[in-house]
């Protein structure tokens, strides 16, 4: 038997190092995890970000996009970084990655493009889908920032 | 019951929706989806429960629950930023879905209930690999979203447990129903960050390994386990975990596939059925 149905009593494996402040996955590099931090960070940025999910908004948008950021409550970077489809910005600045991904969608452009631009050295779509081909980015030596510091 | 676990990638929905899947890059994707295709075509329930996530669709910051069931009759295809897919409107099954909601809140999993839900990729993606293009889905679906995309997303262990709750409650369902359920999403990947189109075929492989050999291992992956090893959005695998759940002790893989890539992401397709 290679388990019992009886579960009701076991626990759940949680991270060990939890706090507000840290956590034990920011160890992983290049990465941004949509947690109580980035929520309040990013809320009014990805709720802006949300908007795009309906084309009247969509449609104001892409008439005035500064005019139209300025209706949320969100800083200057955050603006910036929305202007200038800085999406490696957006990230560092709240913003999550399906919420992120509404305006690559606006632009209709394909995802890889985000992807590439947040690579460092940014890549373009060719060579992101070319990274992707030969088998992805490898998860060797990218566990840890103590291997790579971004990824 | 028998059960499927697949990824969801938008781009595979797209290439179908566009008339693509021949092109190259995505041949073997769909040449590898035959086998599952055939089976979902000799296998077809009454009703499938899909567990799958919302991506910033129909639930965002400003209010989010971490196990929600869809109790409506019909749940229309969103718009999700790029205008809703051309798919065919999914039918719920409201009896089953309320009986769903009364019998797991008795057993003290604390359902959210939507009335009205617009269903993303998530969910018809999975359709589409299934069932391809047909005028109509050929089942009624009951979907069961999971919060996997803000943290703290529920355990592993608790999606699994959950999982058990939901067979629990089809068995004592009172009408003579076959049901399917289906856990989506994964397998590896990242699509925010530096570290963005990170894949993990060692991880991805062990994790469907272990749904046949030793189901429980895959409860004991911790979020940063997920996070480093399967990217983070790789821990939409835990709602393959709620499939497993629902299914007996011993199952039978009767197909596996795995593919890099389809976008960003390493795709995984699998059956299991009861032994």
């Amino acid at each position: 038997m290679p388990y019992s149905c009886n579960v009701k009593n076991l626990s759940a494996h949680v991270a060990k190092e939890h706090t507000m402040t840290t956590r034990d996955y920011d160890d992983v590099p290049g990465t941004y995890v949509l947690d109580s931090r980035t929520y309040r960070k990013g809320y009014h940025l990805n709720m802006f970000l949300m908007t795009l999910n309906k084309s009247e908004c969509r449609d104001v948008f892409a008439a005035d996009e500064a005019g139209y950021l300025s209706g949320f409550k969100i800083t200057e970077l955050q603006k910036q970084a929305v202007l200038d489809r800085d999406y490696l910005g957006m990230l560092k600045l709240g913003a999550n990655a399906y919420y992120a991904f509404k305006l690559v969608s606006h632009d209709r452009h394909p995802p890889q493009v985000m992807y590439g631009k947040m690579n460092r050295p940014e890549l373009s779509f060719d060579e992101f889908q070319d990274m992707m081909l030969k088998g992805g980015r490898p998860i060797d030596g990218n566990r840890s920032k103590k291997e790579t510091p971004n990824g | 019951m028998a059960g499927m676990g697949t990824s969801h990638v938008p781009g595979a929905g797209a290439a179908m929706d566009n008339g693509k899947t021949g092109e190259p890059y995505w041949e073997p994707l769909f040449t590898g989806l035959e086998p599952l295709r055939k089976w979902h075509s000799q296998n077809v329930p009454d009703v499938n429960i899909i567990v799958f996530n919302d991506h910033a669709t129909s639930f965002s910051l400003d209010n989010y629950s971490t196990f929600t069931i869809g109790v409506a009759e019909e749940f229309h295809p969103a718009d999700e930023g790029w205008g809703p897919r051309k798919v065919p409107v999914v039918e719920g099954h409201p009896e089953l879905a309320w009986h769903l909601v009364e019998e797991l809140i008795f057993e003290e999993f604390d359902m959210a209930v939507a009335g009205s839900l617009d269903v993303d990729h998530g969910l018809t993606v999975p359709l589409s690999i299934a069932y391809d293009q047909p005028e109509k889905w050929p089942t009624k679906v009951i979907p069961l979203c999971v919060n996997v995309i803000q943290y703290p997303q529920p355990t592993p262990l608790r999606c699994f447990k959950l999982g058990q709750a939901i067979r629990r409650a089809v068995d004592s369902f009172d009408k003579d129903l076959s049901v399917g359920i289906w856990g989506t999403g994964g397998l590896s990947h990242q699509l925010g960050g530096e570290r963005a189109g990170v894949v993990n075929p060692k991880f991805d492989n062990t994790f469907l390994d272990n749904m046949t050999k030793d189901p429980m291992a895959n409860t004991r992956i911790s979020h940063t386990d997920f996070i480093r090893e399967a990217g983070s959005e790789g821990i939409e695998m835990i709602m393959w975990n709620v499939m497993r759940g629902a299914l007996n002790e011993t199952v039978k893989e009767v197909y596996r596939f795995y593919h890099i890539p389809v976008s960003a992401t390493a795709y995984g397709g699998l059956i299991l059925e009861n032994e």
